[in-house]
């Protein structure tokens, strides 16, 4: 499903050279739910933002679904971050501006479906975070967890067979951010490849598989008891 | 993403930022309506000025002769000879005078011009009332008289003046008509005169010798021709081309519209100026926008948008404020050229060109002042975007 070979990305500070990836290897199989943790500082965003095809690495090889993606240029890793990966963020990163249902409806919209179509899609995936009462609400008009139910829909949107989740109960209260993680879990139970990227452990203990980085690189990968 | 789907967004964000756009928008506004204002009073003038030359008469040569040059003058049966000439199809010698004309008590002094039949129709000045001037009028010097509009309503006030009888200088004449109201000319006001016939004015004013003759060329090409034989004609006779000029209305037609053309364009173009500096208060703004929604294009980018998909949202943005201005422009300057027009009392003609042209222009200056920040946006790391506080 997902496999990194030796991805290192390096930033250029002025003359200094940051390393914010280290050579990582990972191999992640479909329908997997795994939890990225790590300090802040230690390369979790990047690794994140590779993961999610938003920056390409500075050296070594990205496989999605068998597809070589570290060479492509913007507009086409546009189109498969439209295709293959569902984005749910801290902060939700809603448009203000868009209602639930609107907001539901963009990534479709960018894939160039039709009207009824669009409008079919994000119903569903509405009402399978329970929020089929709330479509024309603005987002200031919805509470964190009802956001960030919105959030998941749109990443649910367009069918992706990846979900990455950076920090999805980071800013919710407990109960909430429990929903939250309950939804997750039964996408995952459905079939979708779940990444997490946290530092809670609490939310690490939920998930088989956990990736702790450090320092760029990858110090333990596997199950926590 | 499709076109329908973006306006309606860009719509959506122009009226959540109400004040913001109106005021964005006044800069196209005022540009656009400035331009139709103001070429249509360009136009306007232009096309009374043209008018009234050309109630002048049409294709028509004026011959005056400066009695302070030469003692040199012209008869009326000399001047009447020339209508064997080829193209010449009608001329109208003239004298003028200044006399005092009288109606029961009430006295006016005007300007006297002697005329003959053909002045009718070569300088186009006809009667709304009676008859015009016949040639048996000039073979009898029949005292007849024409009176002007202005004059028929100072002697007369609202009174039929046909049938009646004035005194001018003293003398009896009976009005047999009243002339049409042309209005204020460039040189002194038509409606402000008596015509009487030539002969009759001879002795009237005791002055023998024509010295301003109307001629009307059969076409608009034969007046070169005329205009050749005149001079020459003129020349053999009095030797000193200082001494006589002949004017050719078409050319001064031809001077007056390229006068008022000139003038025209150069107000267009000035007010075109202000549709550019509506076009960077366009960009101005847009530029703040982008700053402002850089998390959002982050957003976008991270869910599939396309470097294409952000540079047309922000361009159809641009385009809806431009173009939403250009259409309240052009309303204002329809509503600015009616009551500048009335004020001015000129004629505003607004032609559909006008307004398609300052529309075009404002639809253009949309997009070109647009584009850079479209493509800023479009342009924009989706990372760093989506850091942006």
């Amino acid at each position: 499903m997902i496999k990194l070979k030796n991805i290192s990305k390096y930033y250029q500070t002025g003359s200094i050279t940051i390393t914010a990836l280290d050579r990582v290897t990972l191999d992640i199989s479909a329908g997997e739910m795994l939890a990225i943790i790590g300090p802040s500082g230690s390369g979790k965003s990047t690794l994140m933002n590779m993961l999610g095809c938003l920056d390409v690495p500075s050296e070594g090889q990205y496989h999605l679904e068998g597809k070589e993606v570290s060479k492509l240029q913007e507009d086409d890793l546009a189109e498969i971050r439209n295709q293959k990966i569902g984005f749910v963020f801290q902060n939700f990163n809603l448009l203000n501006s868009l209602t639930a249902l609107e907001n539901v409806e963009l990534p479709l919209i960018y894939r160039g479906l039709g009207a009824g179509e669009r409008r079919k899609m994000s119903l569903q995936v509405l009402g399978m975070v329970g929020l089929s009462d709330r479509l024309h609400h603005k987002p200031a008009e919805l509470s964190g967890g009802q956001q960030q139910r919105v959030a998941i829909a749109r990443a649910l949107a367009g069918n992706p067979p990846v979900i990455l989740a950076d920090e999805p109960t980071g800013n919710l209260d407990s109960r909430s951010g429990e929903e939250v993680m309950e939804i997750l879990k039964e996408l995952n139970r459905k079939g979708k490849t779940i990444i997490l990227i946290t530092h809670d452990p609490e939310i690490a203990k939920q998930v088989r598989r956990v990736i702790r980085i450090q320092d760029g690189q990858i110090v333990f990968s596997g199950e926590v008891a | 993403m499709n076109i329908w789907q973006t306006v309606k967004l860009a719509v959506a964000g122009i009226r959540a930022n109400k004040l913001r756009s109106f005021l964005t928008m006044l800069g196209v506004i005022i540009g656009v309506a400035a331009v139709i204002v103001l070429v249509s009073i360009g136009e306007g003038t232009s096309k009374s000025v043209t008018g009234k030359i050309q109630g002048l008469g049409s294709n028509l040569v004026s011959i005056t002769i400066r009695n302070n040059e030469t003692p040199v003058s012209l008869s009326y049966d000399e001047i009447m000879d020339w209508k064997a000439r080829p193209g010449i199809l009608g001329i109208a010698p003239v004298i003028n005078g200044n006399v005092s004309v009288k109606y029961g008590n009430k006295k006016y002094d005007t300007s006297l011009e002697g005329i003959n039949s053909d002045y009718e129709q070569v300088r186009n000045f006809h009667v709304q009332q009676g008859r015009f001037v016949i040639p048996t009028d000039l073979s009898f010097r029949q005292k007849i008289v024409l009176l002007g509009a202005e004059v028929a309503r100072q002697l007369f006030g609202q009174i039929d003046p046909v049938g009646e009888t004035v005194k001018i200088n003293g003398e009896n004449f009976k009005v047999v008509g009243l002339l049409e109201e042309k209005g204020g000319a460039a040189f002194g006001s038509n409606d402000d005169k008596v015509m009487i016939p030539l002969t009759t004015a001879e002795r009237l004013l005791n002055s023998k010798g024509i010295r301003t003759v109307y001629v009307q060329a059969a076409s608009a090409e034969d007046v070169d021709s005329v205009v050749a034989q005149l001079d020459n004609l003129l020349y053999k006779k009095i030797k000193n081309t200082d001494a006589y000029r002949v004017f050719n209305q078409a050319e001064m037609l031809a001077t007056v519209n390229q006068v008022t053309g000139t003038l025209t364009v150069m107000l267009g173009g000035i007010a075109g100026i202000s549709l550019l500096v509506g076009g960077i208060g366009i960009m101005n703004i847009m530029l703040v926008s982008v700053t402002e929604r850089t998390r959002e294009i982050g957003i976008r980018k991270a869910i599939g948008g396309k470097r294409r998909d952000i540079l047309r949202q922000f361009l159809i943005e641009a385009l809806v404020v431009s173009s939403s201005g250009g259409v309240l422009g052009i309303l204002a300057g329809l509503g600015g050229a009616r009551i500048i027009g009335s004020v001015m009392s000129i004629e505003t003609g607004v032609s559909l060109q006008i307004i398609g042209l300052a529309f075009g222009f404002a639809v253009l200056v949309g997009i070109v002042f647009g584009i850079y920040p479209a493509n800023k946006a479009a342009k924009l790391n989706p990372i760093e975007a989506l850091r942006f506080q």
